[in-house]
């Protein structure tokens, strides 16, 4: 782990990140950006959190799934309901960080749940039966008066501002890189390129695959959390499955089991609607229209062949120099 | 009993416009292997169409078949367009394209006919029938004698004709079947044509049935018929009918007997519990796996 940490900070990337990070941290600080703005950067965190553990999930592990939001609703339910109404007493303060554990935690324990029942399920089964995993988790959040109902839940303390997201997103991502870059994440990327010969290579398959599951979930219920303390109030009707592909499409956009690619695709992602804005009424025919022609896109074997061109210019360029 | 019967039929009369759907499903994934979530929309293209001419005074059969036509069109053209130029590279590719068309159906039918609900005329009009206490609406007993007359036609396509047998051929082994001299082009639209013209009656049925129009109306009975393809083990014909009625059942079972509230919950944990027993559907068969 020690030697990870120490050819990150070798990468560009990471110091790209690092700095901006510290960058948007200052100036939110020192409230150089608006408001809005503070705004827009704090759903790029809660999404490159949600990007990054479905990443995981189904880019290394390549599973399709289609219930992310679900597990991010646990989190964000369980999260907001011990900072509203089991210690509201507490300052936000101090009772944010024990929910935001917790919240998690129970995400991750569904995660285990759905894991376990669909073990023996693959490819498009497999996708079906998280979708209906995360349809039963909204169908019962809709009917739990416990936590607001089909109405909503309310009046949760806003304390989560961009400086914290930036750090728990930076942590998350963190973390999960490690992961991906460890003996763990080597396992998972066999597994995916073919499970019955990992199996019999003695790689115990359906741990990882369990393990892999409760992970995600675990980074869902985070990324819930900081959206349910960020937005102030919860409608169950938001976790659906269109969220769900959401993430899904950008982790897919960014290329299945691409760290770097997932990242920028979330950012992406998330301004595109609000660029769009200007254009108001057609704002989601647009962002169907770019999510088709991007895949079609991605897909040209001439616009491939023309860029994987490029890249050998520039690497023969650099020989060169 | 009287009542147990009774949701017997709504639960049958449900299930048939489900099943009508599922067919397109999973013919399309039979032959493709795409999940086609706009599969849903093309209901709602189908029901919008209907609904117009209608309103314009075009009398029913006229605005069915143009409706039914209007949905073989776009469904073919995104095939064309859309799903063709995707067709070998990975399949994550493809079900991504199908949300976006599906987004993008969605989006323009309400640019063009707004966000607000429309009503759907009332066009069945036959009095309800009785019997020994149970009730068969006009709309039920149409809904089923269509949708089962549909039913048998598209199994005899499937299995008599010389069309259905290059169907099955590429569903089989798309290379091979093209090298037996099998147009995969021409079948694949085809059978994209097919699950658009059942998906325009159903809308209309559906409209029949629940006589509120909006743009997002074709999700969850969509995503539903697609649960019920599973249930039946998705890529088989008389799959998709079976599903589609032990689907309407259940649901209506348990609207009627355990929870309004909670029969989409219900359904969906069916699901997964039949899904963990039998992996493949009802009638999928298991196929063995090679390193």
């Amino acid at each position: 782990m020690f030697r990870e940490v120490k050819k990150l900070c070798k990468n560009k990337w990471f110091i790209f990140s690092l700095i901006g990070v510290v960058v948007l941290m200052i100036l939110s600080f020192t409230n150089l950006i608006s408001r809005y703005y503070q705004g827009i950067f704090t759903s790029i965190c809660i999404n490159i959190i949600l990007v990054t553990s479905l990443n995981l999930l189904s880019g290394y592990l390549g599973e399709l799934t289609l219930g992310h939001a679900g597990f991010m609703s646990i989190g964000a339910y369980v999260g907001a309901y011990i900072t509203k109404d089991l210690f509201p007493f507490l300052a936000i303060e101090i009772s944010f960080w024990p929910a935001l554990i917790i919240g998690a935690i129970i995400a991750a324990l569904i995660g285990f749940v759905v894991a376990f029942a669909s073990l023996r399920l693959k490819g498009d089964y497999l996708a079906i039966i998280t979708l209906a995993f995360g349809e039963i988790i909204k169908n019962i959040l809709t009917n739990l008066e416990l936590v607001g109902g089909a109405k909503g839940y309310m009046g949760i303390s806003r304390f989560v501002n961009l400086p914290l997201a930036l750090i728990i997103m930076f942590i998350s991502v963190f973390l999960i890189y490690l992961l991906v870059n460890s003996q763990y994440g080597r396992i998972i990327k066999a597994i995916s390129v073919d499970d019955l010969a990992s199996n019999n290579s003695g790689i115990d398959t359906k741990a990882y695959k369990i393990k892999t599951f409760v992970i995600a979930a675990f980074f869902a219920g985070i990324a819930g959390v900081l959206y349910a303390h960020y937005m102030g109030n919860l409608a169950p009707k938001i976790f659906d499955y269109n969220m769900s592909i959401e993430i899904l499409v950008m982790v897919v956009l960014g290329g299945m089991g691409n760290f770097k690619g997932g990242i920028i695709s979330a950012i992406i992602l998330t301004l595109l609607p609000e660029l769009l804005r200007g254009f108001a009424d057609y704002q989601m025919l647009v962002y169907a229209l770019i999510l088709i022609f991007m895949m079609l896109f991605k897909n040209n074997a001439k616009v491939n062949a023309f860029f994987s061109e490029l890249k050998l210019k520039i690497s023969k360029e650099k020989v060169h120099e | 009993m009287n009542l147990f019967t009774q949701q017997i039929v709504n639960g049958l009369s449900l299930g048939a416009i489900y099943a009508l759907i599922a067919l397109g499903y999973t013919m399309v994934y039979g032959i493709c292997k795409l999940i086609n979530f706009a599969h849903g929309d093309i209901i709602m293209v189908g029901s919008y169409i209907a609904y117009v001419l209608l309103a314009n005074g075009i009398s029913l059969p006229v605005s069915i078949i143009a409706s039914v036509v209007g949905c073989v069109i776009v469904g073919v053209l995104i095939e064309k367009i859309a799903y063709k130029p995707l067709r070998d590279t990975s399949r994550i590719s493809l079900l991504i394209t199908a949300i976006g068309i599906s987004y993008l159906l969605q989006n323009l039918c309400q640019l063009i006919m707004g966000v607000n609900p429309l009503t759907f005329p009332s066009i069945i009009n036959i009095e309800s029938l009785n019997f020994f206490g149970v009730t068969i609406t006009g709309n039920m007993l149409v809904t089923l004698i269509i949708s089962i007359i549909l039913m048998i036609v598209i199994d005899l396509l499937v299995k008599k004709t010389k069309i259905g047998k290059a169907m099955r051929a590429v569903s089989e082994d798309r290379e091979a079947a093209s090298l037996m001299g099998i147009n995969i082009n021409s079948i694949i639209s085809i059978t994209f044509a097919i699950g658009s013209a059942l998906a325009a009656i159903a809308g209309i049925l559906w409209a029949a049935n629940y006589p509120q129009l909006k743009p997002t109306m074709g999700s969850l009975p969509g995503i539903k018929a697609f649960i019920a393809a599973v249930f039946g083990g998705i890529g088989i014909v008389p799959g998709a009918v079976l599903g589609g009625f032990l689907l309407g059942l259940v649901e209506t079972m348990t609207k009627a007997y355990i929870s309004t509230q909670f029969s989409d919950g219900i359904v969906f944990f069916i699901l997964i519990v039949m899904l963990i027993f039998k992996p493949n559907g009802i009638l999928g068969k298991n196929e063995k796996e090679k390193v």
